[in-house]
């Protein structure tokens, strides 16, 4: 596999920042509830990982060692205000929905990872493919919590009814737990789960042994 | 570049300098650029409130159930600026551009607020204030008055629809708050609105009564009427909406343009 394509398509399922760096999880609990603001979500961080690997590629070579940091963040916030002032002019319900979780990519760990990781040593196209196919990464498991939780909670997808709910005259009974952000952790350890019984090499070393269960004698 | 010195204290200031202006150009660009579709956003939302409040505009819809679009419903409307003390409309003052929030911070377009007269905590209460009435065949069939007040957390800011007696609720809608999801927040439960359509405002002797109760009074009490339930578990909130209706509703509030409408309605 050339090179482009690895740093494009690895971090899809081999190296997924949320299944196996367990990265940006914080924003995947919250906008999952539905599809439409997952979407939005997901687009939103694609824009600016890639465009944030790009311009932070673009000046590594100039940027002082001691303020990199505070330049990325610079260079996020900036893109980050950028999308938020976009959707507020264009997508207004969603923005007002979404408006908190919008100005929160600032601190998703994966943007800020990738620029320090990749970006800071990588050239310009090599790292906006990167930052694309990260963001890719975090998109497909979060539509994947989406898929499961809008409509097995509200019975609804993107809005349109497939589960007739109890509440609206149907038979479906919502399970009201997946409406909460908890039921998001659940179903991304089942993704976990699965992608590491697939790729076996993604299971991680124990860090100890347990010892076997002692062996009681008969209570006298 | 032989001697270029990426760490050097003159660098250091250079693209912090330059990283700082290009990124406010950028920013500040597209802040300006947008702001007029958000400007326009902001005004179809306002109306849409006002609509939903007034009962006009099903919830999550953009159209009425005649298939009437959000700008099409509001021409019905008429706004109006009103001086809260003597209750008299205003015309030499342009409602559409006149914020009464914003109006409310002003020392000299508004009055400060004793703490036994500031039930809703609102601390200033602007002079002038807007309406929204819609009319049928000249007499008032609906009435809109923004309303605001403060909750758990924060400043809750809705709208207030009289049905044509000016002593019934139409409807009550939040379009801002910051209360707690699933407890204070669920004055946005539709369920919870659909109680204040009927609700009467004042009591027996004319002052503002609505009282939001843990156990409603048994029917045919003279109080049932002015009663809506309390949300579980958001006892500051609920409390909030009670004084922040009787407020607005009150003489300070819209109480005088509320006795100006009804004797001009007959």
């Amino acid at each position: 596999m050339s090179q482009q394509n690895e740093v494009l398509v690895d971090p899809i399922f081999n190296n997924n920042p949320i299944a196996l760096q367990v990265l940006g999880i914080c924003s995947a609990l919250a906008v999952t509830i539905s599809m439409s603001q997952t979407l939005v979500m997901c687009a939103a961080v694609i824009f600016v990982t890639t465009f944030s690997n790009l311009a932070v590629s673009l000046v590594r070579n100039r940027v002082p060692t001691n303020i990199r940091i505070i330049v990325q963040m610079t260079i996020i916030a900036s893109l980050v205000i950028v999308v938020d002032q976009v959707l507020q002019a264009v997508a207004y319900d969603i923005s007002k929905s979404l408006s908190v979780f919008v100005g929160l990519i600032i601190t998703n760990c994966i943007v800020m990872g990738r620029a320090e990781a990749f970006a800071m040593q990588n050239g310009p196209y090599l790292s906006a493919l990167d930052g694309f196919g990260n963001a890719l990464g975090y998109s497909v498991i979060l539509i994947g919590v989406a898929l499961i939780r809008e409509p097995l909670g509200a019975g609804t997808l993107m809005g349109y009814e497939i589960l007739p709910t109890v509440s609206n005259g149907g038979w479906y009974y919502s399970n009201g737990l997946l409406l909460l952000s908890p039921s998001a952790f659940f179903i991304i350890g089942f993704f976990i789960w699965a992608i590491r019984s697939w790729k076996k090499d993604q299971v991680e070393e124990p860090e100890y042994e347990i010892a076997d269960n002692v062996q009681y004698r008969e209570a006298m | 570049m032989a001697n270029f010195d990426k760490d050097s204290l003159s660098n250091t200031f250079i693209v912090a300098l330059a990283m700082c202006l290009l990124c406010s150009i950028i920013v500040s660009g597209v802040a300006v650029a947008l702001k007029p579709t958000q400007q326009a956003n902001k005004e179809l939302d306002q109306k849409q409130n006002i609509l939903r409040a007034a009962g006009m505009l099903a919830e999550g819809s953009n159209l009425s159930a005649e298939g009437l679009t959000v700008d099409e419903l509001f021409a019905e409307f008429t706004v109006r600026v009103v001086d809260l003390e003597s209750g008299n409309f205003l015309d030499d003052v342009d409602a559409g551009s006149f914020d009464p929030i914003k109006v409310a911070k002003d020392p000299s377009r508004s009055i400060a607020l004793s703490s036994d007269q500031d039930i809703a905590t609102l601390r200033r209460r602007e002079n002038i204030s807007l309406v929204y009435i819609k009319t049928v065949d000249d007499q008032i069939d609906k009435l809109v008055l923004p309303v605001r007040g403060y909750g758990l957390w924060g400043t809750l800011f809705g709208y207030l629809a009289l049905d044509a007696d000016l002593e019934t609720v139409s409807g009550l809608g939040f379009y801002s708050h910051k209360e707690t999801p699933g407890l204070g927040g669920e004055v946005d439960n539709p369920n919870w609105k659909k109680l204040w359509p009927g609700v009467q405002l004042f009591d027996s002797a004319g002052d503002p009564g609505v009282r939001i109760v843990k156990r409603r009074s048994v029917a045919g009490n003279e109080m049932a009427a002015r009663e809506v339930d309390a949300l579980s578990g958001a006892t500051f909130t609920t409390r909030g909406v009670q004084n922040l209706i009787n407020f607005w509703i009150g003489d300070l509030g819209f109480g005088p343009t509320l006795q100006k409408l009804k004797l001009a309605n007959g």
